[in-house]
């Protein structure tokens, strides 16, 4: 069995909002071009996990790390890192979808913009590029220049998608990235991940049992902010080696 | 409820609801009246010869043309410097403070500049910006003075607006590697700029309308300013003088309709850009 | 490396537009005490702030400046107003938030709306052609009055003292008012026993203020009070003149020189220390509230 280069990985991480720890001892290795997900009942610690990884959690006060997180064999925690240029090479995806008030076009180039493209055609073939990765070409290339408010539930969340795609990051979280969408776009939404991990690592939070066993390839149980049981998908779902995994997924509880 | 055992609770409750309907009333009706009156009394006298010719014999004959450019002079100094200053300081407080004792003090300061009386700042324009820095009374004294008035208001509203834009937007941008300032510049402050408007527009409404901030700092001159340096005086003193001296009744109404017009123009624009752009993200 | 120094420059003018409220505040504090103060410490505290004659330009003798009836003149006027605009604004309030239809509600809101926005200087002019006059006609005396400034006054803080009120009163939960109705009390029972009590420090938080706004108010009151620097006498006889403290400062300090220009800037300290005190005390009104509900 091959197994791919480690691309992120938690060293005994901890985490702390005031007095209150959330995340206890965490260690996990997330492959390359794997989709690694994390289960766990709410409040459990997901997304304080997940945040960690792009350091979001730095725009919350009183928020304290401990332990390493590794990305690129470097601690994202070291003083030397740049927060800001972490994350354009870490995307997230969040729970509820959060198109920027403006065009559909504009929403695409904005990180592109960002990071220094002027260039119109490039723009263009950048966002042409994304919405195709996204599934969302043929739907709206004729309609770029509207508002991406206007957009549905199902097709917001993919154009953030395109968004984070547009900026060419290697990584992309996604934090409970269906749980406010339809069927039919959380359908969409699983093959698309599918297809993405291809090019990018991805790590996804769901609360969703048949979601993480459909898409990922390793998954991670938390409970109470620690790291209960983690390993290949398959072996987590068919025979979890600790019993409150086993009530989870079998769902005696969460 | 001592009446409650004389009279049912259903006609107490009906007798209830016409007082209160007719409180209501009361109140639109003496707004109604006092727009009314001046209306009737001041149109009159509002023409283009009014509105565009010099006044003579201290106000009592010809027009308020320099009253109205020195209004407007005013109000320009008072937005152009509170509006960059407020709406820095509101994002300051909104996206940079920490809630620190630094946050508390700001904080502080803009409530207190809120209260402070406006003949309060009017003294302090004298002291300060007429003698102490020299500038004399002047459009750019009286301007400044103005603004130490509007600047906690335009703090307010903006820090609201700005408060009011969704977190996940945020998110989204610092996702995507935008730094603190690259968010607020591209997504929060477009975000934020209809509520900000409105709040800017309410602003340009209560500096015409001011009078004793400007009273001893803007001077009372009835020529036409042609520097920043120069007195004005602005059309509600104007009005004041011309009232409160005995100069002429029909030209204080006329001015008073003009005045009127400015103000409810303004405010009819902020209730419409209001309703207009205000429910961009379901504001309350 | 260039983005960060950019980004800590624009937080250092950011900083900088946020600490100019404060400094202006220290300011006016400064220049207020030390153009106050000397006149204050040279004829005394006592002689100033219970000094019953104003006379800064005597022409024999010396010169007395005394503004215990300004104090008294400007708490009077407010109290007044507030008398007056209360109940009527309470009332409205109750309608907007609990009674009145979509469409009055929101004709009345703007309406409100609109009546804030009327410059002070409009409303002091109307008092003076209309209401000093019927004063004169119909009750007597000058005319100029505190009942006028009162009247005045009160019209200038309704619409604040029906927003503010309209907002606390919408604020109360839903649920108090279900479970009043499911008792079997009456829509009006349920307002006076229910509602309006749980909106209450909302309210006296906005009476407070109104009260504080009427005191720093200068043109209004300057125009219908007659501005006579005496105590109204008997005390009681709202017909007298008086002159309030801002109207004091408005009236002289364009000829005031020395120690009569001092001692204007000192009825400017007085003013701004009464209205700091009422608007701290609405403010921890508000605060308490917050704090029980959470
Ligand atoms: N910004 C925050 N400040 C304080 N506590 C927080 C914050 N965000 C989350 N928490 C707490 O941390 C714990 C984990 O939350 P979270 O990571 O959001 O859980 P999950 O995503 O698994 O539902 C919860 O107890 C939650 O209340
Ligand atoms: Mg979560």
């Amino acid at each position: 069995m091959v197994e791919n280069k480690i691309e992120v990985e938690s060293r005994g991480l901890n985490l702390w909002y005031g007095d209150m720890q959330a995340l206890k001892d965490i260690t996990i290795t997330m492959p390359e071009n794997k989709v690694t997900a994390i289960i766990g009942p709410s409040g459990c610690g997901k997304s304080t996990f997940i945040r960690c990884i792009n350091r979001m959690n730095d725009l919350i006060k009183d928020c304290r790390v401990t332990g390493e997180l590794l990305f690129e064999g470097r601690n994202v925690y070291d003083k030397s890192v740049d927060a800001v240029l972490l994350r354009k090479k870490i995307g997230m995806v969040f729970q509820k979808p959060n198109p920027f008030p403006m065009s559909i076009y504009d929403n695409i180039a904005y990180g592109p913009r960002l990071h220094g493209t002027r260039n119109k055609e490039e723009l263009d073939r950048i966002v042409e590029d994304a919405l195709k990765s996204s599934a969302l070409w043929h739907e709206i290339h004729d309609k770029l220049d509207r508002s991406a408010l206007d957009l549905s539930g199902g097709q917001q969340q993919r154009l953030c998608i395109a968004r984070t795609l547009a900026v060419k990051p290697k990584v992309i979280l996604f934090d409970e990235p269906c749980s406010a969408l339809d069927p039919i776009s959380t359908a969409k939404i699983e093959d698309l991940i599918g297809n993405l991990k291809r090019d990018y690592t991805i790590v996804i939070v769901t609360h969703n049992m048949q979601q993480a066993a459909r898409v990922s390839d390793y998954t991670a149980f938390f409970l109470l902010g620690e790291l209960v049981e983690f390993g290949k998908t398959k072996q987590i779902f068919e025979m979890p080696e600790k019993k409150s995994t086993e009530d989870y997924i079998t769902g005696r509880f969460g | 409820m001592t009446a409650g055992t004389l009279i049912s609770p259903a006609t107490s409750n009906k007798a209830a609801m016409v007082m209160l309907w007719a409180s209501a009333s009361i109140a639109v009706l003496i707004l109604t009246f006092i727009l009314g009156y001046i209306l009737i009394r001041g149109i009159g006298v509002v023409n283009l010869s009014f509105l565009l010719g010099s006044p003579r014999l201290s106000g009592a004959e010809g027009g308020v043309l320099p009253a109205i450019v020195g209004t407007f002079c005013l109000m320009v100094v008072a937005m152009l410097s509170a509006v960059p200053i407020g709406i820095g300081a509101a994002i300051y407080l909104a996206e940079y403070a920490p809630k620190s004792v630094m946050t508390g003090i700001i904080t502080f300061g803009v409530e207190c500049l809120a209260g402070v009386p406006s003949i309060v700042i009017g003294l302090f324009g004298y002291a300060f910006l007429v003698i102490y820095l020299g500038f004399g009374f002047s459009i750019i004294s009286g301007g400044l003075a103005l603004m130490f008035m509007v600047l906690p208001w335009i703090v307010r509203v903006s820090e609201e607006s700005i408060k009011a834009v969704p977190m996940g937007i945020r998110e989204g941008s610092f996702a995507l590697g935008a730094t603190k300032w690259q968010t607020m510049w591209r997504v929060v402050l477009p975000g934020a700029v209809p509520g900000i408007m409105t709040g800017v527009i309410l602003g340009v409404g209560k500096a015409i309308g001011e009078t004793a901030v400007i009273m001893f700092t803007a001077g009372s001159s009835l020529l036409m300013p042609s520097s920043l340096f120069d007195p004005v005086r602005a059309l509600p003193y104007h009005l004041y003088i011309l009232a409160s001296e005995g100069i002429s009744d029909q030209m204080a109404y006329g001015s008073s309709v003009v005045l009127l017009a400015m103000v409810l123009l303004i405010n009819l624009a902020a209730i419409a850009i209001q309703k207009r752009y205000g429910r961009q993200y379901g504001r309350k | 490396m260039t983005q960060k120094l950019g980004e800590r420059i624009i937080e250092a003018f950011l900083f900088v537009s946020a600490a100019t409220a404060v400094t202006v505040v220290a300011m006016i504090t400064i220049f207020l005490v030390r153009e106050g103060l000397p006149v204050i410490v040279k004829v005394g505290v006592a002689n100033f702030g219970l000094g019953m004659k104003w006379n800064p330009i005597a022409m024999t003798g010396e010169p007395s400046y005394g503004i215990f009836p300004m104090i008294v003149a400007s708490f009077y006027v407010a109290i007044g107003s507030l008398v007056l605009a209360v109940p009527l604004g309470l009332a409205c309030a109750v309608f907007l938030a609990e009674i009145a239809p979509a469409g009055v509600r929101s004709i009345i809101k703007h309406a409100v709306e609109l009546l804030v926005g009327i410059p002070s200087v409009i409303l002091g002019f109307v008092g003076l052609v209309l209401l000093v006059p019927f004063i004169r006609d119909h009750f007597g005396g000058w005319g100029f009055s505190i009942l006028a400034c009162s009247i005045i006054l009160a019209i200038m803080a309704l619409p604040r003292i029906i927003s503010v009120s309209d907002d606390a009163i919408r604020a109360v939960p839903k649920d108090y008012k279900e479970a009043s109705f499911a008792l079997g009390a009456t829509h009006w029972y349920t307002i006076r026993k229910v509602i309006v009590p749980s909106a209450r420090s909302g309210i006296v938080a906005a009476v407070i203020l109104a009260m504080a706004t009427s005191i720093g108010e200068t043109m209004a009151v300057l125009m219908v009070a007659g501005n006579v620097s005496m105590l109204p006498s008997p005390i009681y006889d709202i017909l007298d003149p008086v002159r309030p403290m801002t109207a004091n400062i408005a009236l002289e300090m364009n000829y005031a020189t020395g120690d009569h220009a001092q001692a204007l800037f000192a009825t400017g300290v007085v003013l701004f220390i009464v209205v700091a005190v009422l608007d701290a005390i609405s403010h921890k009104a508000l605060k308490s509230k917050m704090g029980v509900e959470r």
